[in-house]
């Protein structure tokens, strides 16, 4: 079975050479150089590998400004096939709402040429931190999700399911996921390989297409500043949240548990508004 | 071998260049321009990102290369005043230049970032043709014989041939010496020269160094600041930075036990510098090699398959911070040779050496010829940065000074205070062995 998968890229300010304002304490992006997001080469990483595995091929994507072709020409080096950059005004100040907004409807106009199996995204950009991109495009794209990913088995073409391990923030989870599956992929999911000499070479000649708001089909108030509704109050790493209590199905029946479940939330105080 | 075929491998390259500087990038650009298949190999991240210099791009000869660079460029300030100043502990004898001239096209000199230029240059030559390949060390050459037929990368499947092989690679010849064109780095023939940039308001730049909007100024220093060890300091104005350094010959800065840093910082310390970088912030350091070895220090500049241009060829004029521009202009020599070696389909070392003709003709051998002699000159005359700096402040002070002593008895004073830092016949001959130097 061919994949194509869908690699979805970003361009962020090298944050090893970032410097705060010491006035206003904001960063200062200026003279700093560009670098890929990390995260996204083990995504670019694990696309190669399922080519590799079962054949198929890469499109990268990327919403950026023009510079950002030059991630894109990074990615093309790593032998990656095809790569498109979604670059228009319009799309500017997106947040991460209008980000997925933006990249769903160039996926789907990618797919239409050629039918996507897999959209691979970073964990997360270390410039947002949100990691909220990839989650979005599952939606909008209504594949399976899967994110987190620390470890890959693989793909089964004949159930046409992807295995996978999930990090959670105590221990790991396995799980299949039915394709076409969007997933988002952390650092130690795998190694980034170091790009072969032809493999660079023959990425010169290939070009960076060049996407603008004309070429997708979008609804235009959802894009850009005008479609981003996040206001940033505060900045702070959230805390570990405890394991909560679990239920086994297994050992009451399926009324049991409800009503253990109803239990609990009341002796929260939590009012349970029933729909009529 | 049959050199002789003219009937090239389809996605063979006809010239592979080592190393992303100007040298290297204008010999990439003049060969993608003129119709040949061209690869640059880089190891930093992008070109340019492992370099530095002060640094001044003069305009006549980079617009050789490429044609009204300045109106597109990444320049910092185009510069219109520079100063020489001779310094002590506590003053400062200036000698400026300014002009109008030097502030209209085609201008005389800019500052700029490193980082920034050579990446832009990088790009015409990608825009002409040229392959950039960058995070790609070149570990070897491939020979047959004492021919030069490719490199050997560090990267999978790393090999690759060419009819011709530019090296580029900057100070360290490293390359340069496994084809047996040099014989090395040494310390007598290198400078050591570290910097810091400096942030400052772009108004603060213009107000300290009393420049115009957009103006620059560039200030070559010697005297105390290097603490008798022959070298120079430097000052450039940068948009909203400072570029400030020492340079030194590492060979005497070695044998004194100096420290290039600490010598940075006592000039930064030096009053009339103080006062202009007084609260910028400190933004990158760095630390380079130069090479200074002059005429005398170059290597052999081609052999079968392989040229040798800017930096690895040992092309500084250290007399007068000059090193871009013979890197550049050597470049395209290089590049017009390996053009002209196409035509006839030869690429050993009797068709290169149109590459030693056109620099002979150039002004890049006339100058080294010129200053051939100067670091060992300087390296043996250390007094020259240190009793005459002082001697010279002395001497323009005591005029100076208004005070009960009519000015003749001034002159004797003067000429007592000449006498008594040296005995006639050692300023004699100081002047004898400058004249021998640079004559
Ligand atoms: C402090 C300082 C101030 C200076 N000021 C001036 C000035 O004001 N004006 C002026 O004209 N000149 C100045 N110079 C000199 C000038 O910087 C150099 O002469 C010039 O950079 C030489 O260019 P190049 O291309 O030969 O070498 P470089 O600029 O050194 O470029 C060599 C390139 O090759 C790459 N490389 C090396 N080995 C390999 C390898 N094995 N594989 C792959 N890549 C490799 C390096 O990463 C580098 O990018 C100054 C130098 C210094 C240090």
């Amino acid at each position: 079975m061919a994949i194509h998968s869908v690699v979805c890229v970003k361009q962020v300010p090298d944050t090893t050479q970032v410097r705060i304002d010491p006035d206003t304490g904001s960063l200062i992006r200026q003279g700093i150089p560009s670098v890929i997001n990390p995260f996204d080469l083990h995504a670019v990483e694990a696309a190669l590998k399922f080519r590799e595995e079962q054949g198929g091929s890469i499109t990268a994507v990327s919403m950026g400004p023009p510079q950002a072709e030059e991630t894109l020409r990074k990615v093309l080096g790593f032998g990656v096939d095809r790569a498109i950059l979604l670059t228009d005004r319009a799309f500017a100040g997106a947040d991460t709402l209008a980000t997925t907004h933006a990249l769903a409807a160039a996926i789907r106009k990618i797919a239409a040429a050629e039918p996507v199996d897999l959209v691979i995204c970073g964990k997360q950009s270390i410039d947002g931190d949100t990691g909220q991109v990839g989650p979005g495009l599952a939606h909008r794209l209504g594949m399976s999700q899967v994110t987190y990913i620390c470890g890959l088995e693989g793909i089964d073409p004949e159930a046409g399911v992807i295995r996978a391990w999930r990090q959670l923030e105590k221990g790991r989870e396995q799980l299949e996921a039915k394709l076409p599956a969007a997933l988002t992929i952390t650092e130690t999911c795998n190694h980034i390989r170091y790009a072969s000499l032809p493999d660079l070479i023959a990425a010169a000649d290939k070009p960076v297409e060049v996407w603008t708001v004309d070429d997708i089909e979008v609804d235009r108030t959802k894009l850009g500043l005008k479609g981003s509704p996040t206001r940033v109050n505060k900045i702070f790493a959230p805390p570990v949240r405890e394991r909560g209590e679990v239920l086994v199905a297994a050992e009451s029946s399926a009324a049991d548990a409800a009503a253990k479940i109803m239990d609990r939330l009341t002796e929260q105080g939590l009012e349970m508004g029933l729909a009529g | 071998m049959n050199t002789a075929t003219n009937t090239p491998t389809p996605g063979r390259f006809d010239a592979i260049v080592v190393g992303g500087g100007p040298a290297g990038l204008a010999a990439a650009y003049t060969l993608a321009a003129g119709g040949a298949h061209v690869v640059v190999i880089e190891r930093g991240d992008w070109p340019g990102s492992k370099n530095m210099m002060g640094g001044l791009i003069f305009s006549q000869p980079t617009a050789q290369v490429i044609p009204e660079f300045w109106k597109e460029a990444p320049l910092e300030r185009h510069v219109t005043r520079r100063e020489m100043w001779l310094t002590t502990g506590e003053s400062v004898l200036k000698a400026a230049y300014e002009s109008t001239d030097f502030g209209a096209e085609p201008y005389n000199s800019f500052t700029v970032y490193r980082s920034r230029f050579d990446k832009w240059l990088a790009e015409q030559a990608r825009a002409k043709g040229a392959v950039i390949i960058t995070e790609t060390l070149v570990e070897d050459l491939l020979m047959e014989g004492n021919r030069v037929v490719g490199v050997r990368t560090g990267r999978p499947q790393g090999d690759l041939e060419a009819d011709v092989v530019i090296l580029a690679e900057g100070v360290n010849p490293f390359l340069a010496e496994k084809a047996g064109l040099s014989r090395g780095l040494k310390a007598e023939s290198l400078a050591i020269a570290v910097k810091e940039v400096l942030a400052l308001p772009r108004e603060k730049v213009e107000d300290r160094f009393n420049l115009e909007e957009g103006t620059g100024a560039a200030y070559e220093i010697v005297g105390e600041i290097t603490n008798g060890i022959p070298g120079t300091g430097f000052i450039y104005t940068n948009r909203d930075t400072v570029s400030i350094g020492v340079g030194v010959i590492l060979k005497d800065m070695v044998d004194r036990a100096g420290e290039a840093y600490a010598l940075l910082e006592r000039f930064k310390a030096q009053p009339q510098v103080r006062r202009l970088i007084q609260g910028a912030s400190p933004r990158e350091y760095s630390a380079h090699l130069i090479p200074e070895g002059g005429y005398r220090g170059m290597p052999k500049l081609y052999g079968n398959g392989v040229l040798v241009v800017g930096d690895a060829a040992g092309m500084v004029n250290a007399a007068f911070t000059e090193g871009a521009n013979l890197a550049l202009l050597s470049g395209r020599m290089a590049a017009q040779t390996v053009l002209k070696a196409r035509d006839c389909g030869s690429f050993e070392a009797l068709t290169l050496s149109h590459y030693g003709e056109l620099l002979k003709k150039s002004v890049i051998m006339k100058d080294l010829k010129t200053f051939e002699k100067m670091t060992p000159f300087l390296s043996s005359h250390p007094h020259f940065f240190s009793i005459y700096p002082e001697l010279a402040s002395a001497v323009v002070k005591e005029l100076l000074t208004v005070d009960s002593l009519s000015k003749a008895d001034k002159m004797h004073l003067i000429i007592k205070l000449v006498k008594s830092q040296r005995p006639t016949r050692k300023y004699l001959k100081d002047l004898y062995d400058g004249w021998r130097a640079f004559s």
